[in-house]
């Protein structure tokens, strides 16, 4: 047997390559970014010419994959949940239109929020564009659906999303593989009357969605992903992507009697679904993530079989676990050892020699001056700005807010209005922001961290870094007086308040611009140098 | 055959690589694997821990429950209690001793070691000073690998294949030090 050791995530990526993509199009996000990167790796991939470069946002990915799928060939487009939100107008829009080749939409959420600032379930955007979604519960899983979403999509000429979570992304396990699917051939079709979303072609085409739905929940009855697992007595569970493995894990180790419904593909099978609850006294609605599924089960005006998420018997919030679900099957667990008071939280910190750290220390000299110091900010590894000792940063919200929040607190009369965002985040979304604030002269000083890379996600190549940096700002109408730079480092401490000083105290539009390399960037540049000079 | 194995550390010190070489070899010998690992902002010098499963049958849940880690395999002493609860009863704990100081309340360490002598009989190992003695300073946790190797179920002959196979493209020197240090920890836990 010729298995692999495979990330979830990679087994998405080898499985999309052996299902015949001829592009993946993303943006780096935990715990999403391993199914590019691999792609990226990959010599089949180079060999076969698949396209692998980071877009600028999920929106500019979503947009290219859908125009590939346009041309007739296979597209991967990957993102974590939240970037579904800067991605979601082309998302639901592209289940009106359809598709031609292929597009499969990998979205990695990441309940417990291990690396997020949310905990939201992307399968409500799935039943909000009324297309099919998948959840496979193991690695082996995720390879083979791959091929099946792809088959799918181009059988019902609609977007497929393959939903997973950050447990199975970040986690190993042997994959087999399969022999590989062919590339499409380029296929540009002229069909203006659903790819032309004017009033009147959009109302056939939801009508036509609409009209799919019987057809997909059919699909759904026969697709390997559902499946009862087995079990008897009046208790079921219905377990829904890798809630499956915790229910199947409890049953064998607790020797639980219960019947189990695995449920990997949506829409629902009605069928299987409608058989289980008529077996069942109780059902057990397990879901990683919201209790999207169970809150229709319930209905509005609730039913006594119903346990799961909304009445506690699992919790509302975080990730499910073995225990948990031992628990909510009713099996008392023994007394564990407890973790020893002396065992202090260990956070994570910026690296030690970090630019950030330095620019940090010149910011919170600068605006100690001024009574009302506030600073917005962005997400990335400055995020952990907020932490002590710096605690230097007041707000994080989503990517790109920096620039606007700070122009609407500028607008407010709040003085001096400061933001600090990174050179990645700052081309995923702050540009349209600080164009806003050019276009409203709103007085913020914005403060780019260039390190030259998309360092939280580890590492990958930013749309904009440096001098485009610049001429960017310039494109964009800021003043070239009011773009300033300065080296983070400890011996420029004092210039770099000097400058931030000054433009604080602008009633303008400024960009600081703190340029020093992301140290474990270069260190990984090293490594590799090193390794391919051998 | 089942093994629950915690590997805990602080992000950058490389437990990774201990769950590689485990990975491979059970690999080798047809076992099913679940390793779960830990990306994104925890990596930054935040506690991580790996969990690894290995067994002759199918295994479903990729995270270990509570009271059944057969091994808590740590490259840091504060790491090592941080999971506690996850040790099955007849569990082994075997951590490095060298702390990673980036806290201001990092413990002291008579307290870390009072707590692990409660545990019953913890191999402590001073892997940093086996590692250079062994002849690299980096192979630390190829020594805390040797150490716990009695406690994974996989014999330790697969377990330096598994070296060899992980470390091979850097050159025999750098293969053979990890191999001595491999060595010296699975000494020290044996006698
Ligand atoms: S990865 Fe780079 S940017 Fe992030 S904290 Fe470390 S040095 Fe700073």
């Amino acid at each position: 047997m010729n298995r692999q050791l495979l990330l979830g995530a990679e087994a998405v990526a080898q499985g999309a390559l052996d299902a015949g993509i001829s592009g993946v199009y993303a943006y780096p996000g935990t715990p999403s970014t391993e199914i590019t990167e691999y792609i990226q790796r990959s010599k089949a991939a180079r060999a076969g010419g698949v396209r692998s470069s980071w877009s600028a946002n999920e929106k500019t990915a979503y947009e290219a994959a859908l125009g590939m799928s346009y041309a007739g060939k296979r597209s991967l487009v990957c993102m974590k949940h939240v970037g579904l939100n800067v991605a979601a107008d082309a998302f639901i829009n592209s289940a009106i239109t359809g598709v031609n080749g292929g597009l499969v939409l990998a979205v990695a959420d990441d309940p417990s929020m291990h690396s997020s600032q949310n905990e939201q379930d992307s399968r409500a955007y799935g039943r909000f564009a009324m297309v099919p979604v998948l959840e496979p519960a193991s690695q082996q899983e995720l390879y083979d659906t791959m091929f099946h979403a792809f088959a799918l999509s181009e059988e019902v000429r609609l977007p497929v999303i393959v939903r997973m979570t950050t447990r199975l992304s970040h986690s190993r396990a042997g994959v087999e593989q399969r022999s590989p699917r062919p590339q499409n051939a380029l296929k540009a079709e002229y069909a203006p009357e659903r790819f032309v979303l004017m009033p009147h072609n959009a109302r056939v085409q939801y009508r036509h969605l609409l009209d799919l739905q019987p057809k997909l929940e059919e699909l759904s009855e026969s697709s390997f992903l559902n499946r009862p697992a087995g079990g008897s007595g009046p208790i079921g569970v219905i377990a829904f992507g890798i809630g499956y493995n915790y229910a199947m894990e409890a049953r064998a180790a607790h020797g639980i009697e219960c019947r189990v419904l695995k449920i990997g593909q949506y829409p629902l099978p009605r069928r299987m679904v409608e058989e289980l609850f008529a077996a069942c006294s109780e059902v057990l609605v397990v879901e990683e993530g919201y209790p999207v599924y169970e809150e229709l089960f319930r209905g509005y005006f609730g039913s006594p079989k119903v346990r799961g998420r909304m009445d506690g018997t699992l919790p509302r919030a975080g990730e499910l676990t073995t225990d948990l679900l031992a628990s909510a099957l009713g099996v008392g667990l023994p007394e564990t050892p407890a973790i020893p008071g002396i065992v202090a939280n260990r956070p994570p910190e910026l690296c030690k020699g970090c630019g950030h750290r330095d620019m940090f220390d010149a910011i919170t000299v600068a605006i100690r001056e001024h009574a009302d110091h506030h600073v917005f900010s962005d997400i990335g590894c400055y995020t952990l700005g907020a932490l002590p000792p710096y605690s230097a940063i007041h707000t994080c919200v989503d990517m790109g807010a920096a620039i606007t929040m700070a122009k609407g607190a500028a607008d407010a009369g709040l003085r001096p209005a400061v933001c600090v965002i990174g050179d990645s985040t700052f081309t995923h979304s702050g540009m349209t922001g600080l164009l806003d604030a050019v276009n409203d002269r709103s007085p913020v000083t914005v403060v780019i961290a260039d390190n030259d890379t998309t360092a939280m996600t580890g590492g990958q190549q930013s749309s904009a870094t440096g001098p485009k940096l610049v001429d960017i700002c310039i494109g964009l109408g800021v003043d070239r007086a009011h773009i300033r730079h300065f080296v983070p480092l400890r011996k420029n401490l004092d210039e770099a308040v000097a400058i931030l000083r000054e433009e604080f105290a602008f009633e303008g539009v400024s960009v600081v611009i703190a340029q020093r390399d992301c140290i474990e960037k270069a260190a990984k540049e090293k490594r590799r140098a090193a390794a391919k000079g051998q | 055959m089942q093994k629950n194995i915690i590997l805990a550390g602080v992000g950058g010190q490389g437990i990774l690589s201990i769950a590689a070489v485990i990975d491979w070899a059970a690999l080798q010998e047809g076992l099913e694997i679940r390793q779960a690992e830990v990306h994104g902002m925890s990596q930054r010098g935040g506690a991580v821990q790996s969990h690894l499963r290995i067994a002759d049958h199918e295994l479903y849940a990729d995270l270990i429950a509570f009271g059944t880690a057969d091994l808590i395999l740590s490259v840091e002493p504060l790491e090592a209690l941080r999971y506690l609860p996850y040790l099955a009863p007849d569990g082994h704990v075997a951590t490095a001793l060298e702390p990673f100081v980036n806290i201001p309340d990092y413990p002291p360490m008579e307290g870390i070691l009072a707590e692990l002598a409660r545990i019953g009989a913890p191999v402590l190992v001073p892997a940093a000073e086996i590692a250079r003695e062994a002849g690299s300073a980096r192979a630390s946790n190829m020594v805390m690998l040797g150490a716990g190797a009695p406690f994974t179920g996989i014999a330790p002959d697969k377990l330096e294949a598994g070296i060899e196979a992980l470390f091979g493209a850097k050159g025999r020197e750098v293969v053979d030090s990890n191999i001595r240090a491999f060595r010296r920890g699975l000494e020290l836990s044996t006698n």
